[in-house]
């Protein structure tokens, strides 16, 4: 790929919380979200004089999963280093992380690229590090009365994983964020619905000029925005003749711009050294221990062969665990005869329900849109009345009202096809007809959209019921008499 | 068994920093033994204060990994001892709490950094007590008092609990008045702990053996050189003649990598140090920060007052020499030095079964003697080439030069702490 003169360059530095029991380097829970503050602490977590960490070895072989399903190289000796500075959430004054000797490094992650096809993101290494506390600000940062420290987070681990300058737009920097948030879901190490249990660091430049690094973004649609931000600010800088600086900024959610952060001068030296209470980490023989799990791509290529379905429907479904776990339940019952239509219902329509109302796929059992399907299958309903159905079906869950089967639906709102009952459509066109005249005139004249007009109304007339195929061919021929 | 005992010593030297009138105990090896206990070895409900005013009011809320040892096995903890602020000292003069005096002469200083823990059982206050070795904590004021003192082999005693000062270099050890109770503590104190991963399932069950006979001694030219006063020496030799008496043969030998052990061993503890003591910001421990100010103002102006002139010199040192562009020319280069002393430690090894020389160069200094930084850390050069290799070594009371007790000090290879035990009782047993 030959690169544009206003080419955009994009490389991630992704941490995410690994979803073990207990904290990196104590005994602690890491469950601490629903619980008060300085609930989950101990000597170790809260960097108490004297207290030492003890590695846990369940976070390295979630972060050697990791690893080896990206295809990285676990190196044979690493070690942590102690990231020195100072701030009121930092318990112990340096963080413990790896430094010069990572866990892992190399690999990749692949990705649909802008263009269409797969694109390989390389990746530099993986490493394992502890999470600090946080603060609670009383007010805000600057006019605050004071600040709270909750170390309940502290020490929970987190890997880094550290991408190559490779992504060429902000769409490709979600894409692969996306990507890795699936294979970690499926490697069973991370849950991605914790509140903060995923920050991404992003370095974006144009090519030709300095790069930038946005630091603080917590959600994964802040990644397209902060680096879509960043894309227009810096080309216009540049259209303008202006210089880019290289600089560290901020993205703040909440108005979805990026700020300029503290100036170069007064960047930290972390004054990196081997961590002198934790032995060097030889654990390469650990991964003929790991079997991984279907991962995203295989599970993708899979619903491709198993189910019928599109390569996009593939990705879709398969771009989440839990949704390619939801279809696999909703066909469960007849595997090949449900699967091309229970692909598209899922993964276009429910998908797009389900954000409309900013709710979770939790909330709907499978059982629900098997129903559904299969109504849609037997041609009982139409598919404006199954997209009716699925409103009526989502809306009740959402409020955590009566759950309706698709069917009790369909028999309460008299929603089935009324194909056979032809005097209730000949009555709809009749009525349709006689109260459109300009309609009928415009069709004679050779008008198409009196046509569609019609279709249109006699549709609002029958609710829907109406199978589309007959009804249009029904209308036709009372045209073609009331010519006559 | 269990019960409590009485502890209300005339602490005339200022060896306590806390002492437990009111000590319970239990049944074991210890039972109803008075042990003291170096103030930065956290215990439980006791207040911890490495003698900082930083720390000042700090109780800790857990017990050390040896402290549970020590009450399991019946020990009484009767006071946390004096010491230099943090560890950091050859004399114990740098307490935020003022300096601890020797009981041979309280005209002098008894050593440091453990020097709490070595005058009060040198004033026969306790039968033995808890230090630690960082270059010659423990060694160095056992000389200085006239008492034994081990530094154990680098992982063969849990530092869980123990206020880091350098943690590649520090090992928690006992002091005592015999060899004897040396060995014992030890053996109450050594083993595995889980908590402490640079620890070994090295446990001690040993009883002295005086004999020696057949046994390889090194006499490093090093040991007896410049700077190593000629009366300490002379008395130290006679000490070795006598362990040749008992059997012993000496073997001359070259230590050439110890022209880099100071530097190596001030880089790396400043460099450990400094990042040690950072989370001492005055949010959680010493004085509270003025809350009007910026969080990084409050923090400098604590740090500024609360930590002493000793402690701030090593802050400063070590975080210059970890600074970008200086890791490689410092901390780097000191750990290079401390293979090449481990390798020339190996080289001797393989002739000699243990090193012999004097533990300090001199006998205990005056108060306030040593005034410059500089002339004191030259006072560590025979100690810290052990803490550098991780080697155990011990000191143990060998004659006097002006009135003033002399420690001689047996070096043995990668945790044969039994063997350099066994020396240093042999020596005891043949001069009483
Ligand atoms: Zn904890």
């Amino acid at each position: 790929m030959v690169d544009a003169e206003d080419q955009v360059i994009v490389g991630l530095e992704v941490h995410c919380q690994l979803d073990t029991k207990s904290k990196l380097f104590c005994g602690c829970s890491t469950d601490y979200r629903s619980d008060g503050p300085n609930t989950h602490v101990c000597p170790i977590c809260l960097g108490l004089p004297g207290a030492m960490p003890a590695l846990n070895k369940r976070a390295i072989e979630y972060a050697m999963k990791v690893a080896k399903a990206l295809n990285c190289e676990i190196l044979e000796e690493s070690e942590f280093s102690r990231k020195n500075y100072f701030y009121p959430d930092l318990d112990k004054a340096y963080q413990i992380t790896q430094y010069d000797k990572p866990l892992a490094e190399g690999g990749y992650v692949e990705i649909e690229s802008d263009e269409g096809g797969e694109r390989k993101i390389r990746l530099t290494r993986i490493h394992v590090e502890e999470d600090p506390g946080r603060l609670v600000h009383m007010g805000n940062v600057e006019r605050g009365k004071y600040s709270l420290v909750d170390y309940n987070r502290a020490g929970i681990p987190l890997i880094e994983i550290v991408s190559e300058p490779d992504m060429r737009s902000p769409k490709e920097a979600r894409k692969f964020l996306n990507k890795l948030r699936a294979t970690l879901e499926y490697l069973n190490v991370f849950d991605s619905e914790k509140e903060g249990s995923i920050r991404v660091d992003a370095n974006i430049s144009i090519k030709g000029n300095e790069r930038v690094e946005v630091k603080n973004i917590t959600s994964y649609k802040g990644v397209e925005k902060a680096l879509t931000f960043e894309v227009t600010r810096q080309k216009n800088l540049i259209r303008r003749g202006q210089k880019i600086e290289r600089e560290t900024r901020h993205y703040l959610e909440a108005r979805g711009v990026t700020q300029a952060g503290r100036s170069k001068e007064q960047e930290n030296d972390y004054r990196y050294f081997p961590e002198p209470d934790l032995r060097p980490l030889r654990v390469k023989s650990w991964l003929d221990g790991i079997v991984l799990p279907e991962l995203p791509d295989a599970r993708r290529e899979r619903f491709i062969v198993q189910y019928g379905c599109s390569l996009n429907h593939a990705r879709t479904l398969t771009g989440e665990l839990k949704l390619a776990n939801f279809f696999e339940k909703v066909v469960a019952s007849d595997k090949s005869g449900l699967s091309p239509l229970a692909s598209t219902w899922i993964a276009d329509t429910l998908i797009g329900e389900l954000n409309y109302r900013d709710m979770s796929l939790d909330k709907v059992e499978p059982a629900a849109i098997t129903g559904l399907v299969l109504l849609l299958k037997a041609g009982t309903i139409t598919d404006k009345s199954g997209i009716e159905v699925l409103r009526v079906l989502l809306d009740q869950r959402f409020k955590n009202e009566s759950a309706e089967t698709a069917d009790a639906i369909v028999k309460r709102l008299n929603l089935a096809k009324t194909a056979g009952d032809s005097g209730a459509i000949t009555m709809a066109i009749e009525e349709a007809i006689n109260e459109n005249p300009k309609a009928l005139d415009d069709y004679r004249s050779g008008k198409a959209g009196a046509l569609n007009f019609l279709v249109g109304q006699v549709m609002k007339k029958t609710r829907g019921k109406a199978d589309p195929a007959e009804l249009n061919r029904m209308l036709t021929e009372a045209l073609k008499n009331k010519e006559a | 068994m269990a019960g409590e005992i009485t502890f209300n010593p005339d602490d005339k030297y200022n060896a306590f920093l806390a002492t437990c009138r009111k000590a319970p105990h239990g049944s074991g090896k210890l039972a109803g033994v008075a042990v003291a206990v170096k103030d930065n070895i956290s215990t439980m409900d006791i207040e911890t204060t490495c003698a900082s005013k930083i720390l000042k009011g700090y109780i800790p809320p857990y017990d050390a990994h040896v402290i549970g040892l020590l009450k399991a096995e019946g020990a009484a903890i009767v006071g946390k001892t004096n010491m230099d602020e943090f560890g950091m000292g050859t004399t114990t003069e740098n307490s935020a709490f003022g300096p601890t005096l020797n009981p041979c002469d309280t005209g002098r200083v008894p050593g440091g950094s453990s020097g709490g823990s070595a005058a009060a059982v040198a004033a026969g206050m306790v039968q033995m007590a808890l230090g630690s070795d960082t270059g010659g904590s423990i060694r160095c004021p056992a000389s200085f008092c006239g008492i034994a003192g081990l530094k154990p082999s680098y992982g063969r005693v849990s530092r869980y609990g123990l206020i880091a000062y350098s943690n590649s270099l520090e090992q928690i050890g006992p002091l005592g008045k015999t060899v004897t109770d040396v060995s014992t503590l030890m053996g109450v104190i050594a083993g595995h702990d889980r908590h402490d991963t640079t620890s070994l399932d090295k446990p001690y069950n040993h009883i002295p053996n005086a004999d020696i006979r057949g046994l390889k001694i090194g006499i490093p030219q090093e040991y007896f050189g410049k700077g190593v006063d000629t009366n300490v020496a002379d008395v130290v030799k006679k000490a070795i003649g006598r362990l040749e008496e008992l059997g012993a043969t000496t073997v001359p030998c070259s230590i050439p990598s110890m022209e880099y052990a100071l530097a190596a061993y001030y880089v790396t503890c400043t460099c450990e140090a400094s990042s040690n003591l950072a989370r001492f910001d005055g949010v959680r421990y010493g004085p509270a920060p003025d809350t009007k100010k910026s969080w990084h103002d409050a923090y400098q102006e604590v740090r500024s007052t609360a930590f002493g002139t000793e402690v701030r010199r090593r802050i400063m040192l070590g975080t210059f020499a970890l600074s970008s562009g200086y890791y490689g020319k410092y901390y780097a280069k000191a750990q290079a030095a401390r293979e090449n002393i481990k390798a020339d430690f190996n080289r001797i090894f393989k002739d000699v079964d243990v090193i012999a020389g004097p533990t300090m160069p001199t006998i205990a200094f005056r108060l306030k003697e040593k005034s410059d930084p500089l002339s004191m850390y030259l006072a560590d050069i025979l100690t810290v080439p052990a803490n550098l290799a991780g080697i155990p070594a011990i000191s143990v009371p060998c004659g006097k030069s002006d009135g003033m007790p002399v420690g001689l000090q047996i070096m043995g290879r990668m945790f044969e702490d039994e063997r350099v035990v066994d020396v240093a009782y042999a020596y005891e047993q043949e001069v009483n």
